[in-house]
């Protein structure tokens, strides 16, 4: 391999930025950080599961804890009037990374995508669905969107239907057609699979969504760290992503939504800061998105989001997309130098920052185990995505999930891992 | 890094490998089913037991999933033939570890325990202490 690699972003600046890649591991793991026993160089491979925090961000907290901590909105002193507009102006931030125009009335934090899921699914769902609607799903959603809409559907006897994939791991268009009718009330879809890598053409769902008079719902926490987004572009009426996995903090989401929907819906969670007036009888909603935002909300975590997208905005998103796509092609195509590797999802040149995957004859938990042992730290399991996996008839895989400080040195040290693998289980 | 593993030494590849005792007694005293539900592991354990009706006289598993699982329940079918199921009842997790002879990393202790706490389970079912139809492991992923 050539000794000094040409990538998109800058990556041995942007890898300065985050301490955390320095460390060495494989020592005991009962008290947390690193210790003497810790001998082997991390090799970070989990990034669709969370990705670390840069110096820029970690110190924006650091500066409100120190500087202005202070509860927010309510207070009519100083330092509550600099946490306010911190905090505040964080959600302007974030509809602005996603191409929101209405600003922070269009964008909710929540405690992640998983939350925002949950606040459409009771605040709408429950009010709005009837026995007679149905909901439609992709076989590839993950549980925070499959399971939410699943319960919710049982509890007002409505009809959840998936729209099949087909053998690349791609969605079946025609059957989309199909089941997306005049009973459907609510697509919801992810943009990519955080199994397959999958990315779908959630604009043409959006289309086939409002042509029936329903929403649509895009799960975007594989898709906002990823690659620029832009909501109106994609026509979404709802889209919910995760801070910490595009450089923030854990605790903290957004929930996006159109503002005549949003203005439309019921609150899910009751409390302080949500309300206007309240009497022993009654009360009235706060201002969007506030009345979505019940209780002290995560103000530290709201104020590091907003950090995380300002140093996402500064590498810029289409070269944050273009290292995915480059580290994503790269690994597919080293593991599919293997016959004993059977790897999930669409070719190389045409998915997200991620690849899953199964060695023949190893259990993903074991080979999860032997690449640990190697530093090399992926992910074993289902993905959150058990029924996927059931299809694919794999109770588990290995999934390898790339992010701005990634290098193909590291891909490579994962396929090395895995002959150690082979050898051990020959 | 040569061939070398902290925790898929050997014994546990060997007994992974070949595992002893695999597959379906004919006439078990009772016959228990678990499996951890986030890795896929899945473990059969069928007993036999000897006229005292308290010693443990035949073990075999059947099932499929990680090394560590299937090793651990491998290695449970020739421990257990001789000893009591009040014994039984008695082994707990450090047991199972020192059965297994290697250091088995935190997030893989529900593998290892797997066997021990379906044959567990098959035997409280069997004395009329719970009534449960499938051993779950707890945790999930």
């Amino acid at each position: 391999m050539e000794a000094k690699e040409s990538y998109p972003v800058n990556v041995g600046a942007i890898r300065s930025d985050f301490p955390i890649l320095e460390r060495n591991v494989g020592g005991d793991t009962s008290t947390p950080g690193e210790h003497d026993d810790d001998t082997t160089p991390l090799v970070y491979l989990d990034n669709a599961a969370t990705s670390h925090t840069p110096k820029q961000v970690v110190d924006s907290i650091v500066e409100y804890y120190h500087g202005y901590n202070s509860n927010v909105h309510r207070g009519i002193h100083h330092l509550s009037q600099e946490a306010s507009i911190a905090y505040e102006d964080a959600h302007d931030r974030v509809a602005e990374f996603i191409g929101a125009s209405g600003g922070r009335e269009e964008v909710a934090f929540t405690k992640n995508t998983t939350e925002a899921m949950n606040t459409v699914a009771y605040a709408w769902g429950l009010n709005e669905l009837s026995p007679d609607d149905s909901v439609v799903l992709t076989e590839m959603e993950h549980h925070a969107s499959l399971v939410t809409w699943q319960q919710i559907a049982k509890k007002v006897g409505a009809e959840v239907r998936y729209i099949r994939i087909d053998e690349d791991g791609r969605l079946d268009m025609e059957h989309a057609k199909e089941l997306i009718d005049d009973s459907t009330k609510m697509v919801s879809v992810v943009h990519i699979s955080n199994t397959l890598g999958t990315i779908n053409p959630v604009s043409d769902l959006a289309d086939m969504a409002h042509d029936v008079g329903a929403y649509i719902f895009v799960d975007g926490a594989q898709s906002a760290p990823t690659r620029p987004v832009d909501v109106e572009t994609i026509d979404a009426d709802f889209f919910a992503f995760s801070g910490h996995k595009m450089c923030g903090p854990t605790g903290i989401g957004a929930l996006y939504g159109k503002r005549d929907i949003l203005d439309e819906m019921q609150p899910y969670h009751y409390g302080g800061s949500m309300i206007r007036r309240v009497t022993f009888d009654d009360a009235t909603w706060e201002d969007l998105p506030w009345k979505f935002e019940a209780g002290t909300p995560p103000i530290a975590q709201g104020i590091g989001f907003a950090a995380a997208i300002d140093y996402l905005d500064d590498i810029g998103m289409e070269n944050v997309q273009a290292h995915e796509e480059l580290l994503a092609e790269y690994a597919y195509d080293r593991l599919s130098e293997f016959d004993d590797i059977e790897i999930y999802g669409p070719p190389g040149d045409d998915r997200g920052g991620l690849v899953s995957f199964n060695l023949d004859g190893v259990h993903a938990h074991d080979l999860s185990s032997i690449l640990n042992e190697q530093g090399v730290a992926i992910r074993a399991g289902d993905h959150c995505t058990q029924p996927l996996h059931d299809k694919l008839g794999a109770a588990a895989s290995t999934r390898a999930s790339f992010y701005i400080y990634n290098t193909k040195d590291e891909v490579d040290a994962l396929v090395e891992g895995l002959d150690i693998a082979r050898e051990l289980f020959a | 890094m040569g061939i070398g593993s902290d925790m898929y030494r050997q014994q546990i590849l060997d007994h992974y490998k070949n595992p002893r005792n695999h597959g379906r007694l004919d006439s078990p005293t009772f016959s228990h089913t678990g499996e951890n539900p986030s890795c896929g592991d899945t473990i059969t354990m069928d007993v036999q037991l000897a006229d005292d009706g308290e010693t443990i006289e035949r073990v075999a598993f059947s099932g499929d999933g990680c090394a560590i699982s299937q090793a651990s329940a491998s290695m449970l079918t020739q421990r257990l033939p001789g000893t009591t199921l009040s014994e039984l009842n008695e082994m707990d997790t450090d047991d199972i570890t020192e059965m297994l002879g290697v250091d088995i990393s935190p997030m893989r202790v529900k593998c290892a325990v797997l066997a021990r706490q379906v044959a567990q389970d098959g035997a409280k079912i069997h004395d009329g202490e719970i009534e449960i139809e499938q051993t779950k492991t707890e945790d999930d992923d």
